[in-house]
């Protein structure tokens, strides 16, 4: 059936309608911006211990159930708008929030601040991290065995199962097409996720040059001994620094449910995979970096795949990396989250 | 005036030994800073100077021996609570922060003042500036992109915003030419008229020993001689 088999990398001249083009941009960006937000835990942590904390993509899975879930207990429904969705929709942020941010305290706490203490060399706190993301990524993936066991298989049957299998986010808020100029839509949900990443993200980076925590953490980043002889007292920094990361993954989770409408319990890996390919791709520890990064990694995600074809997406994303790491090693906007200042 | 009076030893360090894993850095080191003086840690390269220093602020572990800071022990005080206590280093070299402007660099040194964007902050603000008049000029330059006398003024301007009783200077000479080191050292004895008792580590020993009033020469980790210095000899001239 030539009509209907997937177009082939090898005949990539189709002319691509102008309305196609904009709808892959506008969606680029939307994806993009949450790849950006979830990939500021990498960059933070990165830009102060010089770690990359492999269990951020767990962070990310966790704050999305919670999303999940704050929706099953409000007993929401899909599209049923007024105030109440809206209240709804902040409260699952909340929710999301807080989980994530307290699950990147809990593995600061137990996967790497012994460790650190111990002045063990950096594999060791990788391999730790790797250990805690398949701890945090199975106990999701097992919860209707673990509420068995504690015989809440009932009362909790509504959140635990399927355990292994997608879980749909109800999102109470209808979908609207604000836009529509000859093909080219502009959905409600995807502007309210772009808008509410860019500004998380703009928060975020008044934080950490503004208040004085933030410079705190600039400080450390830069040259942890001078920040020790200001003052800096580097623990709290630290944890600090993995609050902020959660926080943001958090509302990352909940913007994707919003856009994608589903998670399960290893929806962190590959989604980890790509926000850390946008952190690397901006600039690793470079927080303007990390918006960069998404949003190009959306993109060329997007465009690749309409070019290519969807299986090609991947490829085409991960190339884009390689591509622009042996032209420029330190990402698009360089190392360092000091050196961003502006 | 040969010698100037000084008062009570406001520092005092007693038998203080350091290791680096198995290797032994310094050992039984001991020496006093006297109230409202300048005292220096003289030495060849590897002789533990800065090791010493990085002790007495906390970044290093006391394996024996104490640090005792106006009667208290500090031995065991993590470096970030010695700021607030009247203790503050301006680290050797570059150790200022890369990516921060002057002015930025400068509140990093009022880290632990709840006062900041006060008249009191702005006033030692101002006096940074006066002791410094090349920071007023690049106050939004960012520190990394200035040079090595540059910064090392800013390191040293940026303790200061610390308001410390004492001030640790690890190698304040260190790279400089020598009308800086002239200039640098004239500012440091400014700053020790002004109020400030001053721990001096230094390799450049003439121009350390026309400063001080006490000097305490390291040698492979030891101290191997100590004494009063020949003040009265203007370090300007």
């Amino acid at each position: 059936m030539p009509g209907t088999s997937p177009p082939s990398p090898l005949e990539p001249n189709r002319v691509v309608p102008l309305s196609t083009f904009l709808n892959l941009t506008f969606t680029g960006l939307v994806v993009g911006a949450i790849y950006g937000l979830f990939a500021l835990g990498y960059t933070l942590v990165y830009g102060v211990l010089r770690l990359i904390n492999f269990a951020h993509s767990e962070v990310f899975m966790w704050g999305s159930f919670a999303a999940v879930w704050m929706m099953t207990l409000l007993n929401a429904r899909a599209g049923s708008g007024g105030p109440a969705a809206v209240l709804y929709l902040l409260l699952a942020l909340l929710a999301a929030m807080a989980v994530s941010g307290a699950v990147a305290l809990l593995v600061e706490r137990v996967a790497y601040r012994r460790l650190r203490e111990k002045k063990s060399p950096p594999l060791v706190a990788l391999i730790s991290a790797i250990g805690a993301s398949f701890m945090l990524s199975e106990i999701m993936g097992l919860r209707d065995r673990i509420a068995g066991w504690l015989n809440l298989d009932g009362v909790l049957g509504d959140y635990v199962r399927p355990a292994r299998e997608n879980t749909q986010f109800v999102n109470p808020l209808p979908n609207a097409t604000l836009l529509d100029v000859g093909g080219f839509q502009v959905r409600s949900t995807q502007l309210i996720v772009l808008v509410a990443a860019l500004a998380m993200m703009i928060a975020l980076e008044q934080f950490v040059r503004r208040s004085r925590l933030g410079r705190g953490v600039r400080a450390v980043s830069q040259d942890a001994e001078a920040a020790a002889l200001m003052g800096v007292d580097q623990k709290r920094v630290v944890q600090l620094t993995f609050l902020l990361g959660g926080l943001m993954a958090g509302a990352a989770a909940l913007l994707y449910l919003m856009h994608i409408g589903v998670t399960r319990y290893n929806v962190g890996f590959i989604l980890g995979i790509k926000a850390f390919t946008a952190a690397v791709l901006g600039g690793i520890g470079n927080i303007r970096g990390a918006l960069l990064g998404g949003l190009v990694l959306g993109l060329a995600e997007n465009y690749g795949s309409q070019l290519f074809g969807s299986a090609w997406k991947d490829v085409v994303s991960f190339l884009l990396l390689v591509v622009v790491l042996l032209f420029r090693p330190t990402g698009l906007l360089g190392e360092s989250l000091g050196k961003a200042r502006a | 005036m040969s010698e100037r009076a000084l008062g009570e030893d406001q520092l005092v360090v007693e038998g203080l030994s350091v290791n680096y894993g198995r290797i032994e850095a310094i050992r039984d080191v001991s020496f006093r800073v006297p109230a409202g003086g300048i005292a220096t840690l003289i030495g060849a390269n590897g002789a533990g100077k800065t090791t010493t220093l990085k002790t007495v602020s906390g970044l290093r572990t006391v394996r024996a021996g104490r640090i005792v800071f106006e009667g208290e022990d500090i031995s065991r005080v993590p470096s970030h609570q010695l700021v607030k206590r009247g203790l503050c280093q301006a680290p050797e070299g570059r150790g200022t922060f890369p990516g921060m402007t002057v002015e930025e660099n400068l509140d990093m040194g009022a880290y632990t003042r709840s006062d900041r964007k006060s008249a009191a902050y702005r006033a030692d603000m101002d006096r940074v500036f006066t002791l410094f008049p090349r920071l007023a000029e690049r106050r939004a330059q960012a520190a990394g992109t200035m040079s090595g006398g540059e910064q090392q003024m800013l390191a040293i301007g940026r303790a200061l915003m610390s308001r410390p009783r004492v001030l640790l200077l690890d190698e304040p000479s260190m790279g400089l030419a020598p009308k800086l080191i002239q200039q640098i050292f004239s500012i440091i004895v400014e700053i020790n008229r002004q109020g400030t008792t001053v721990l001096l580590v230094e390799q450049n020993a003439a121009q350390a020993l026309r400063t001080a009033d006490v000097a305490y020469v390291l040698e492979t980790g030891s101290v191997a001689r100590a004494g009063r210095c020949a003040h009265g000899v203007d370090p300007r001239g």
